[in-house]
């Protein structure tokens, strides 16, 4: 039996005609010459979610599956009933922050994706638990600080801090001293400033709109008709 | 040769439909006794399913029985619905998809919980990387015993939470109805994908008479139609002072049933067209101004043309790595134009200079409307013509050396009608049978290409031949080791007198491995030698279906003939060259351009 042929006719790779274009790892066109590292940069994401099981899964899943780098989360319910608004710090480069967006803007739970600017407010809490042997000192840094003294034992003293990322990193250097033996903190959560709605299209409870708080389902039908009007003129 | 022709028949007595026989006819007599004429009446969740699932139009189911699944089947008895019961789940998703496939709408995969759910993930997970729509059902233990590790329970939402475009948790009876509508409508809107609805035992039983709805999108899922006016505008001037422009017809063309427009765009721009894998049969291969698919195994002048185009116009196309080579060397000169229903494939893996969002049909015909000449490209037309010359895919014919793949595949093409049904298993077979069978229809070409699940072949042809017309032959092409995988399902199309035909190119090897360890790991053939197959002629003898082994150019062309004529299911075992190779290769991350032809070139 003889041996088939392998292979096929044609003029081999070396003998082709090739573009000298090249394209970086973000796929996009580049002068090869001046070929960068694409930098990355951390982006505040908030997304608003219908609240229903599995949807901070679906979140987390997402981020996880895609290698999406995700520095913090933080959800919670919003004025609407049966939603909630999930933060978001990623640290990715621009392209991978678009991809970002849009993978979320994909899930069927989510109603609305949005990056937040320079200009949102953002605020972000830390619990600290710190050695108790010099009570006066930790409550002069904790004032310094405008936090809160939630716990004071003999041995530990509990402070709360709010306020930005940087605010709470100095506040946590400036604690340093006492000993700190514990820690628990959140993302930062955050709001679009002024009358910019968080996420596009972002609209609030009727009731909401009244500019006091909603009482506890008291509410009868007439105030709910109200509600509706007064959020349509709002809006 | 070794061996002569070892030609053998089945003995037909067993092969004909057989109506004598009792296990067959009784439970369909019942049926006719018991159906009621109309819809299922709703009593209860599993009926809410059932009736769901009329109203949707569904007309075929594939599956396999269990536990928590048997309120739903219970409620299919008394349905319209057929229901094909399969040798083991994921012949259930493979087939349910490969229906989907064929019919333009949602396959539907039934299972039980635990190992029927977990059975069908490899077939959702497919669907999933295909965009493929399936609509998954599957039981669960009660609600109550939810989270208990109860016996047969796996969090099946959580399992394929990954692998589906949206799954859900029924939780009432008197919804359970409008969520599997909202679930099989979500699956082939937009994208199309997988979506799957877990039914717990309790749910099922529960009584309701709440009347499900037509099936429904859920409001925020609606997907974008037209792409806006500006992106139009910036993408027809590119197309129009392109020298060079490309089409790049992805499966999306296929799925948005665009096929007509986009053969119309190409031919009246006269701009030479690629596929995908998926896409192929998106454009007919026939036609002059096809190139055939491009990729890790596509044509050379597909991958010439593909390095070379200036303006590369990608529809319903997610530029996945098979296709692109190196990231860094594709289309290198080229400005992008991504016409994409998921805004999320543009600018994923290649960035996209005119991004158009939309429905393929509708945005080429905005194009269309606004473009206002051809590009003027007779020279790159007649560069794409002499690549085509330059990189022929011919092969010679040695009648004293070992049958060539190739061939067989021709000699089904030639022997078949244009609208014949191909399904793959996954591997070098895949490769041949997409390369040298000349597609010219769309949903003919039914493969797992994303997954690369081997084993697909078999089910696929078996779903393919539910959905295709009586007129369309069914043809699997299947490796052996791919066909080891699920040859069980052979037995279903036994049972249900399937007219397909599977023809096996057995080299012995899982041979893209084989190619692989010979080109980049020292010819070490670990774990790629299947010398210990079964005589497939034979076993598929055993399963009722008829069987042939061919190892001679002289026998392919009767085998072929008679595998065709035969009316059920037969397998046809071709002992082809185990040293064949697939070639164009372009080596994994390598670019499209520097296709190898032989090993040597690697």
């Amino acid at each position: 039996m003889t041996q088939n042929e392998q292979g096929l006719q044609g003029p081999p790779p070396e003998e082709r005609p090739h573009p000298d274009g090249r394209r970086n790892s973000q796929g996009i066109r580049i002068d090869p010459a001046v070929e960068a590292e694409p930098r990355t940069r951390t982006a505040l994401v908030s997304a608003l979610v219908e609240h229903e099981p599995g949807v901070l899964a679906r979140v987390s899943g997402l981020f996880s599956r895609r290698q999406f780098n995700i520095e913090s989360l933080t959800v919670g319910p919003t004025t609407v009933e049966g939603n909630a608004r999930i933060t978001l710090v990623v640290e990715e480069t621009e392209p991978g922050i678009d991809q970002v967006k849009k993978q979320l803007g994909k899930l069927k739970p989510v109603l609305s994706v949005g990056e937040l600017g320079d200009r949102a407010i953002r605020s972000e809490l830390v619990l600290l638990k710190v050695n108790g042997d010099e009570p006066d000192k930790v409550h002069a840094v904790t004032q310094m600080y405008d936090g809160e003294t939630l716990d004071a034992g003999p041995r530990t003293i509990t402070v709360q801090l709010t306020g930005t990322h940087d605010s709470i990193e100095d506040a946590i250097d400036a604690f340093r001293q006492f000993g700190i033996i514990e820690i628990a903190r959140t993302g930062p959560t955050a709001l679009a400033r002024g009358d910019t709605p968080t996420t596009p299209g972002e609209k609030p409870a009727a009731e909401a709109t009244l500019g006091v708080p909603a009482t506890d389902g008291g509410d009868t039908a007439e105030s709910t008709v109200a509600d509706e009007t007064q959020a349509e003129t709002t809006n | 040769m070794k061996e002569s022709a070892s030609q053998t028949t089945a003995d037909h007595s067993h092969d004909e439909p057989s109506a004598a026989d009792p296990a067959e006819t009784t439970p369909e007599a019942d049926e006719e006794r018991t159906k009621p004429a109309g819809p299922t009446p709703v009593t209860d969740g599993s009926t809410s399913v059932v009736r769901a699932l009329e109203n949707a139009g569904v007309q075929h189911a594939f599956g396999v029985q269990g536990g928590a699944i048997m309120p739903i089947y219970d409620a299919l008895w008394d349905s319209d619905i057929e229901h094909i019961t399969m040798a083991h789940e994921q012949g259930a998703s493979h087939a349910a998809d490969a229906y989907g496939v064929v019919a333009g709408t949602p396959g539907v995969a039934l299972a039980t919980s635990g190992p029927g759910a977990t059975n069908l993930v490899t077939g959702i997970a497919d669907a999933n990387m295909d965009s493929d729509a399936l609509l998954s059902l599957t039981g669960q233990v009660p609600s109550h015993m939810v989270g208990s590790d109860a016996f047969q329970e796996t969090d099946t939402t959580g399992v394929t939470m990954p692998i589906t475009k949206h799954n859900y948790f029924a939780n009432s009876a008197d919804t359970i109805g409008d969520t599997v509508g909202e679930a099989f409508a979500l699956a082939e809107s937009g994208r199309p994908g997988p979506t799957l609805v877990d039914l717990p035992k309790d749910v099922s039983f529960e009584e309701t008479d709440v009347e499900p709805g037509e099936p429904t999108v859920p409001q925020n899922a609606e997907p974008p139609t037209t792409a806006d006016a500006a992106s139009i505008m910036a993408a027809a001037r590119a197309i129009e002072r392109a020298e060079k422009p490309l089409l790049l017809f992805g499966g999306g063309v296929i799925k948005a049933n665009a096929c007509e427009t986009a053969r119309a765009f190409a031919r009246d721009l006269e701009i030479p067209v690629v596929t995908t894998m998926p896409g192929i049969g998106s454009f007919p291969e026939d036609d002059e101004l096809c190139l055939s698919w491009a990729g890790m195994h596509g044509t050379g002048y597909a991958n010439m043309a593909i390095t070379h185009t200036d303006c590369l116009i990608g529809v319903g196309t997610r530029f996945d790595d098979r296709l692109t080579g190196g990231i860094d060397t594709f289309a290198p000169e080229a400005e992008v134009v991504h016409i994409d229903i998921d805004p999320a494939e543009i600018s994923k893996n290649i960035h996209a200079d005119y991004p158009c969002i939309g429905d393929a049909e509708l945005v080429l015909n905005q194009l269309t409307a606004e473009i206002d000449h051809a590009p003027d490209a007779r020279e790159w037309r007649e560069q794409c013509q002499t690549w085509k010359t330059e990189y022929p895919m011919d092969y010679p014919v040695d009648e004293d050396a070992p049958l060539r793949p190739e061939f067989i595949v021709e000699a089904f093409d030639e022997a078949t009608d244009d609208n014949t049904i191909v399904t793959t298993g996954v591997g070098q077979h895949q490769m041949w049978a997409a390369q040298y069978w000349t597609y010219t229809e769309p949903r003919t070409w039914v493969s797992s290409h994303g997954l690369g699940t081997m084993g697909y072949g078999l089910p696929a042809a078996i779903g393919a031949r539910f959905a295709a017309d009586d007129d369309q032959d069914v043809v699997c092409f299947d490796g052996d080791g791919s066909f080891l995988m699920t040859l069980q399902e052979l037995s279903v199309a036994v049972r249900e007198d399937l007219d397909i035909t599977v023809a096996i190119l057995n080299n012995e090897y899982v041979g893209m491995v084989r190619q692989w360890q010979d080109a980049f790991f020292d010819g070490r053939h670990m774990a790629s030698e299947y010398n210990w197959m079964p005589e497939f002629d034979k076993m598929a003898q055993a399963f009722g279906a008829q069987g042939w082994r061919v190892d001679n150019y002289d026998e392919v062309a009767p085998a072929v003939e008679e595998a065709l004529a035969y009316d059920g299911p037969s397998v046809i075992d071709f002992h082809i060259d185990p040293e064949a190779n697939v070639y164009p290769m372009v080596a994994s991350g390598a670019p499209n351009g520097q296709f190898a032809l032989s090993e040597e070139q690697l």
